[in-house]
């Protein structure tokens, strides 16, 4: 494992993606990607009582899917990086705390799973033979947490953004037969001074232009080296926005790049505005989707860079602008 | 200019952009729904005041039936996961009536029963409502002080 240029770091023997596993709601059941979940609830309760208690349950089935599919033994995960958006990331905690894993919980906004997945891999060149990572969001409970109440009779700006229900989660190891995680690209905080919290894909897009420019620089790498350039949930707005501004810095990447809060949700059909974010967002879409696709090999090399948006509603009532993160990894056959 | 300076670089040049590409809401669409919603809400009022003057109630007493009526319908379809569909496509037109109001203290009282009645219902009840009341009580105490210096020929409001 070694730093190149600025911010990137090489893996000297790139961790494998062992296996994943996601479990979405009902919405993103309706959705253009649910054939792809492991399991579509029917309901936001999932015949829990509280909707804290559903996304809980939501991630500890996720994990435990995934464990089961992947034929690793729970004492064989030496440590396990989880987070979600709820304060003090209830969901990964209380959803996490039978397993009986050392863990760590990170807080990344929305970048989460990136962020859980560069931690596990740089684990895995040192102490750790099988890494888990987890992150999970919830409609009801980010809207509660974060906006209004669900039965309250408001109108949604056409720039917010649609928390997914649901989660993604994955098994990094030290030895393996790929998807490897070649390179990690570790985002710097940007804040360009956004301060509409229901404009968050304009809010994040310069830190995800940050570090994927950073990234290029940093490898030598030119946007054609991927078949896939993947955000995590900068939504119709922020894609747009990117493709600006990567293009005014001599980049263009429209034709690979595209984005999981974009794929999730059909915008015309279910009336999700700017596109799916969250979390759970980019882990489910990640974990169902791209993952099938690299195993399948029809695409060989992706750039996953997750997006988050480092504000809380306390900062937002303060008048703070919000700041944006984004983490890369480079995941190769 | 000669500036090389890229415009998306700087926070000025960033906010002028993300206004620029960011989709504003549909204001004419909204207004017009909001306009017929809203005076359909004020429609069925009247009719429930006019029946009530016609039973024989005085003004004072009918405004209150209305206001009554229109808050229990508007806090029971909220429970139905009705209101806030009704709220969405009118916006300030079931928002403005006391519709909106009912449905401004019924949302929060369900959202936060999971922390039980007396923190959770009780606690939050207010949080959306709450500065409404707070700025429309104020606004109603300031308005009474001004009437009171000023009505020196005793004038009565009704």
């Amino acid at each position: 494992m070694k730093k190149i240029g600025k911010q990137t770091i090489q893996f000297d023997t790139p961790p494998t993606i062992l296996d994943c596993a996601s479990i979405v709601g009902p919405k993103e059941a309706q959705g253009p990607l649910a054939k792809y979940f492991d399991q579509t609830l029917d309901d936001e309760f999932w015949g829990e009582k509280t909707w804290e208690k559903a996304e809980s349950k939501i991630i500890k089935e996720t994990v435990n899917t995934l464990i089961s599919k992947s034929g690793i033994a729970i004492d064989e995960i030496d440590c396990c990086f989880a987070g979600d958006l709820l304060n003090q990331c209830i969901s990964s905690s209380f959803g996490l705390r039978e397993l009986n894993v050392p863990f760590f919980g990170v807080f990344g906004a929305c970048s989460t799973f990136v962020e859980s997945m560069s931690l596990g891999a740089i684990c895995t060149e040192s102490f750790a033979e099988h890494v888990l990572c987890a992150t999970s969001s919830h409609f009801c409970s980010a809207e509660k947490q974060f906006r209004f109440p669900l039965e309250l009779g408001n109108q949604r700006p056409p720039t917010s953004q649609w928390t997914v229900t649901g989660a993604g989660s994955c098994i990094l190891s030290k030895s393996g037969q790929g998807p490897f995680i070649t390179t990690i690209t570790p985002g710097k905080i940007i804040d360009m001074g956004i301060k509409d919290g229901n404009n968050m894909g304009a809010a994040m897009a310069p830190a995800f232009a940050d570090t994927l420019v950073t990234h290029f620089l940093d490898t030598g790498r030119n946007p054609s080296y991927y078949d896939a350039i993947i955000s995590g949930d900068l939504g119709y707005i922020g894609k747009e926005i990117v493709i600006d501004i990567l293009a005014s810095q001599g980049y263009n990447i429209k034709s690979n790049y595209n984005d999981c809060g974009v794929l999730i949700f059909d915008k015309a059909k279910q009336d999700t505005h700017a596109g799916g974010s969250g979390c759970g967002c980019c882990g489910s879409v990640f974990s169902g989707y791209f993952f099938k696709q690299l195993q399948e090999k029809k695409i060989k090399k992706m750039l996953l860079i997750a997006t988050g948006a480092l504000m809380n509603s306390t900062s937002s009532q303060q008048g703070e602008t919000i700041p944006g993160i984004a983490h890369a990894i480079s995941i190769e056959l | 200019m000669g500036t090389n300076k890229n415009p998306l670089e700087t926070k000025e040049g960033y906010q002028n952009y993300v206004d620029q590409k960011s989709p504003n809401s549909p204001i004419w669409k909204n207004c017009f729904n909001a306009f017929w919603v809203g005076g359909l809400i004020c429609t069925i009022g009247q009719i429930i005041s006019n029946i009530c003057k016609q039973r024989g109630f005085d003004i004072a007493t009918s405004g209150t039936i209305v206001s009554i009526i229109l808050i229990g319908i508007a806090a029971f379809l909220t429970g139905l996961n009705i209101f806030n569909k009704i709220g969405k496509f009118a916006g300030a037109g079931s928002l403005v009536p006391i519709t909106g109001f009912a449905n401004s203290i019924v949302s929060p009282a369900m959202e936060y029963k999971s922390e039980g009645y007396v923190m959770g219902v009780g606690g939050k009840m207010f949080t959306v409502a709450g500065p409404v009341l707070v700025f429309g009580i104020s606004a109603s105490i300031l308005i009474g002080i001004i009437y009171m210096i000023f009505n020196t020929q005793s004038i009565t409001l009704v």
